[in-house]
């Protein structure tokens, strides 16, 4: 694939993106028992599900090429003043939160804290991120962000159908909200068998008849209303009530919960996060302790570690699709926490006294603005408003439009005669002379004096917000520097070690491509910019999606998904859309093998289909004739199969043409799953294999990192039957399938996986893959006798991951999969995945970027644990006190007093861990019990310490 | 009258009244319940609804009824202590009492024999 013996330093697929060097991969290949590369690929991936064509995308870039790309790239995007609002906000990233979080690779390669002893860190940050939208939402309990403002507020329309004692059937919709949000609730109603209800809350809100109701405070055109009687009237209606929140204006107005709101919802993007062009932003949702069981999302707890000491954990899992599948709250799993991590740091960085002056700055700039155009005679609503007003303009909207963008300024067109402007925290004295002017009025001067506040006294916030002594503490630099630190150091992120989990592709997230995304062509645009301002985006959004169309084999792709989970949706509703059009509504059931990933059954059901399960056989692959019956005996009804490929469990499947053309034969479209795409690319294409639609994970095959649990990107790709029914969005004229709040997704993360194409090439990439292939084969061999390996292909070989089967050990020495994990902490790794899709097993997904140095560490510390487990097994080491069931060993474990049977170096330095830098977890193993049981999810006092209850 | 559910819920037959909870085989593989829901008193179920909910931290479960019938009493107890069901599931740990449409119903539930026979051929 790629030329041997000639040595370019510049070439970024093979010196930095793939971890072994050639000799490395020469002595994995001799260990495998392959002649070649070529010999394994040929042995793993068999010759009928090969595609054909090599990927060719010309000469792959340099680092310094692929960045001079990006320049030029950015450069034809315009950065004009943004004054648009409608949910979107120009703010202030403060340097240091840039530096210390958003490009440090400590926060951005971690991955979601499922493993809680290794995630402190961040859990206390999102800990610190929930206590901050449940106080300034003044409700009980808030969860650790969503995907964008617009699907938390389907996902609180869904939570409200949940909890309501109405038995109606509609769900009223403010006509102020957002016109993003009104379209993507639409979207996620039809399918539910919901009904939507748009109209004034004042007017035309009749509690009767609906389940629940949205507000929007403040509205898209400035105007807030205290919503207190409405909600007082859902209330006696047994109806639920939700109020979409602007979290900044909430620091000087009464609160959703002082209004007995039951669910509050918003952006926290305008705390520090740039626009970029639509994301990712950090959106959250809190409700009434009473409803906190169906709070949809990742929920962070405190609980207690093994000493009793205070640990951060997620809580409440058991609402979550991997346990609820189809039953689950909802289907979403990717979060927003690098997002979120910053909006906390943001809040603790300004303090209650700093966001209040921030908020107080901005509405004076609104009151500012609104009396320059008034004294210009123009007709501005509402009176009372914050940052937001609405300018009467007659026929002159396009010309004013037009001035605005000459003097550098974008507004937002209001119907056909009304002008929108927003300002924010980056607006300044220049911003406001320049909008004046393209009123008309060139004489206006700005002036310092305060102008009349404009909010009614009436809905001036009484109550305090952010007394917890974190958003207390002293601000200097060097502190919060220091704070940052620390709790980066609590984590074991890619930066230290491997992440070895499997079906999540923990590959490296490159410097060269996370750059460009700080850049101010990329990070500051609204994402509602004309398109003539966001030529850069065009082009690569694209060029992109045409790469991505060549390696799925697909013909189109949609970059509006946020998320795989959201991607699923999506493609479901695309194929939902393609029957409907051929008159075949009727068809709504969907075939999931049972070994699939818990979003894809939970995803149907948002989509109102019946899922039906396919059995899978001994070796991990589907019941080809168990999903013929089913394709059958469902037959008309048929919409979909939704297959992962190569499987779950880690097997490329040769019956997968068989099992699409049984789909198609019975008038379904057939979903393939992408996650484990890091298995195929250029070795195979979906699209060749049968597939309609599916989608791609961005933050796994395409790197972009996981920021410690979202962003993510979920892009789906379509064949050309499916094009026309693709998502859409109200700002490019659409607005039936709307999946987020922005056309495009999050773009501004978009440029690292265009870099990843760009410098990777299509050998470069297909490179990737069969060294991915490599590794996973090299684990298993080495692990070969200590450990069974479950599910490999007919070769004996296993894709880019392999199961190991741990449960022998839980039978012979009483040890578990929890215990081997956090064992794997000691020896300072991320464990694998544990007990999926094979309940008592490990998976382990080592990908392309791990040297050979790092796979060994990560072998002798798997093997050095089976010995530890031996030892047990015999007799020679104790069955409950030994050093798995004591894992992981805390640096308060060796300053106590020492009675344990074996010796403080074995806890501390098992195979694999470094001495020198060694990775020490800052709590021994997290009480799960406790912390369900005692369900506490804000910010605790600090310097207290609980003691477990037993 | 103590008979059982493939389900693995047991119900103790006093007059018309079953009082019904999880077995102790289903508290084994549940682990440590964290949550109990329970229904409201009055509420009418048809055999094989869902009836109550119990969670661990990395299960969730419906607890269906076992039978028609309508709620007479529920176990507050569990749900302030969700500990009683591992500590005592075929006792203190109970979750609610049904009065049953028809007593004769039970004869088509398990005994203890044909249910200790049931988890044995699970194991």
């Amino acid at each position: 694939m790629i030329a041997a013996g000639k040595y370019d330093p510049y070439d970024f697929a093979n010196r930095r993106h793939i971890g072994p060097s050639p000799e490395e991969m020469a002595e994995m290949l001799r260990v495998v028992g392959v002649e070649s590369l070529d010999q394994l690929i040929d042995e793993t991936v068999a010759e009928e599900i090969r595609q054909k064509t090599p990927l060719d995308f010309g000469r792959a870039l340099s680092e310094r090429g692929a960045l001079d790309k990006m320049r030029e790239t950015a450069d034809k995007n315009r950065v004009l003043t943004s004054l648009i609002g409608q949910g979107y906000h120009g703010t202030i990233m403060p340097p240091a939160i840039q530096r210390n979080i958003l490009e440090n690779p400590a926060w951005y390669t971690a991955y979601t804290p499922y493993q809680p002893e290794i995630s402190q860190g961040r859990l206390e940050a999102l800990l610190n991120f929930q206590t901050l939208v449940s106080d300034l939402t003044g409700l009980d309990i808030a969860n650790a962000s969503l995907l964008d403002e617009a699907t938390a507020a389907a996902e609180a329309m869904a939570m409200a159908h949940r909890v309501t004692q109405s038995k109606a059937n509609a769900f009223f919709v403010d006509q102020d909200c957002l016109p993003q949000t009104i379209a993507v609730l639409k979207t996620r109603a039809e399918p539910l068998g919901l009904s939507i209800v748009v109209g004034d809350p004042f007017k035309d809100l009749d509690p009767a008849a609906v389940f629940g109701a949205i507000f929007q405070y403040p509205g898209v055109c400035g105007e807030f209303h205290d919503f207190s009687a409405p909600i007082a009237k859902l209330h006696a209606a047994k109806a639920i009530a939700v109020v979409a929140a602007d979290p900044l204006a909430l620091t000087l107005l009464k609160p959703p919960g002082e209004m007995d709101a039951d669910i509050a919802i918003g952006s926290m993007q305008r705390f520090g996060m740039p626009m970029g062009y639509g994301g990712p932003h950090a959106a959250y949702i809190a409700t009434r302790d009473a409803y906190k069981r169906s709070l949809p999302g990742r929920l962070v707890g405190v609980s207690v570690d093994a000493r009793g000491n205070r640990a951060y954990r997620l809580a409440l899992q058991t609402r979550e699709q991997h346990i609820r599948r189809e039953s689950a709250t909802s289907n979403i799993c990717t979060a927003q926490v690098l997002p979120a991590v910053i909006a906390s740091m943001y809040a603790v960085f300004h303090g209650p006294k700093g966001l209040k002056a921030i908020a107080e700055r901005v509405h004076r700039k609104a009151a500012r603005l609104a009396e320059g155009l008034a004294s210009l005679g123009f007709k501005i609503a509402p009176d009372a408003y914050f940052d937001t007003v609405a300018v009467e303009v007659g026929p002159y909207q396009g010309l004013i439009m037009k001035n605005a963008v000459d003097y550098g300024v974008n507004l937002r067109k209001v119907g056909h005669d009304r002008i929108g402007i927003t300002v924010d925290e980056r607006t300044r004295p220049t911003t406001l002379e320049a909008v004046w002017r393209a009123f008309g009025g060139y004489d206006l001067v700005y002036s310092d004096e305060h102008p009349e506040y404009r909010l009614p006294d009436s809905l001036l916030r009484q109550s305090g917000y952010l007394t917890h002594p974190i958003f207390h503490m002293n601000r200097a630099e060097s502190e919060m520097t220091r704070y940052m630190r620390r709790l980066a150091d609590r984590d074991l992120a890619l930066d230290r070690a491997m992440i070895p989990l499997g079906s999540c592709t923990m590959k490296l997230n490159a410097t060269a491509e996370m750059l460009p995304i700080t850049w101010p062509e990329f990070a500051e645009l609204h994402p509602f910019t004309p398109e003539d301002q966001a030529l850069g985006y065009r082009e690569l959004i694209e060029d992109l999606s045409a790469k991505l169309c060549a390696i799925t084999g697909y013909d189109a792709m949609s970059m509006q998904p946020n998320s795989g989970a959201q991607g699923e949706y999506a493609g479901l509703l695309t194929i939902r859309a393609y029957h409907k059009s051929r008159g075949e509504s009727h068809r709504d059931v969907c075939l999931i093998p049972s070994s699939a990933h818990g979003t894809n059954p939970a995803s149907a059901r948002l989509c109102g289909m019946k899922v039906v399960v396919v059995a899978t056989d001994a070796r991990g692959n589907i019941d080809l004739d168990d999903f013929r019956a089913k394709a059958e005996a469902n037959g008309v009804n048929l919409a979909t199969s939704m297959i992962t490929y190569p499987s779950t469990h880690g097997v490329f499947e040769e019956t997968v043409r068989e099992i699409c053309d049984i789909t198609h034969a019975n008038g379904g479209q057939v979903y393939l799953d992408g996650a484990n795409m890091n298995a195929m690319v250029g070795l195979a294409r979906p699209g060749d294999l049968g597939a309609d639609v599916g989608h791609l994970n961005l933050h796994k095959t395409f790197c972009i990192p996981h920021g410690g649990g979202g962003p993510g990107m979920g892009p789906i790709g379509v064949k050309a039957h499916l094009i026309p029914f693709l998502p859409d969005h109200p700002e490019t004229g659409g607005g039936e399938r709307t999946v987020s709040a922005a056309p495009y997704g999050s773009p501004s993360i978009l440029p690292i996986s265009w870099s990843y194409c760009l410098m990777m090439a299509g050998a470069g990439l297909t490179q990737a893959t069969r060294v991915a292939i490599l590794s996973a084969n090299y684990i298993a061999k080495r692990l070969e006798g200590a450990y069974d390996v479950l599910y490999a292909g007919k070769r004996g070989r296993v894709a880019h991951e392999c199961i190991v089967d741990t449960r022998p050990l839980a039978e012979r020495a009483g040890i578990t999969v929890d215990d081997i994990a956090k064992r794997l902490i000691d020896c300072g790794f991320h464990p694998p995945t544990m007990s999926w899709p094979v309940p008592g097993t490990l998976m382990i997904e080592p990908t392309e970027s791990e040297t050979k140095a790092e796979l060994d560490r990560f072998c002798d510390a798997m093997l050095g644990i089976r010995e530890e487990a031996r030892a047990i097994e015999d007799g020679r080491m104790d069955r409950t006190n030994n050093p798995l069931k004591n894992a992981p060993h805390t640096v308060e474990d060796l300053v106590g007093e020492w009675d344990r049977p074996y010796s403080r170096e074995a806890a501390c330095y098992p195979a694999g861990a470094f001495r020198v830098d060694k990775y020490w977890p800052p709590v021994n193993r997290v009480d799960n019990v406790y912390g369900d049981r005692n369900l506490v999810c804000s910010c605790p006092p600090t310097n207290t310490y609980l003691k477990a209850a037993e | 009258m103590l008979k059982y559910t493939e389900e693995h819920e047991w119900l103790d037959l006093d007059g018309d009244v079953a009082t019904v909870g999880i077995t102790k085989h289903a508290a084994e593989l549940l682990g440590d319940v964290v949550f109990v829901q329970l229904p409201e008193i009055g509420a009418k179920f048809a055999k094989g609804d869902g009836a109550a909910v119990v969670e661990s931290v990395k299960a969730a479960s419906d607890v269906y009824a076992p039978l028609d019938g309508d709620v007479v009493e529920v176990n507050k107890a569990v749900v302030n202590d969700p500990a009683l069901v591992n500590a005592d599931p075929e006792g203190q740990g109970w979750f609610f009492k049904l009065r049953l449409d028809d007593i004769k119903a039970m004869d088509g539930l398990m005994d203890d024999d044909a249910y200790q026979a049931l988890v044995e051929s699970s194991a």
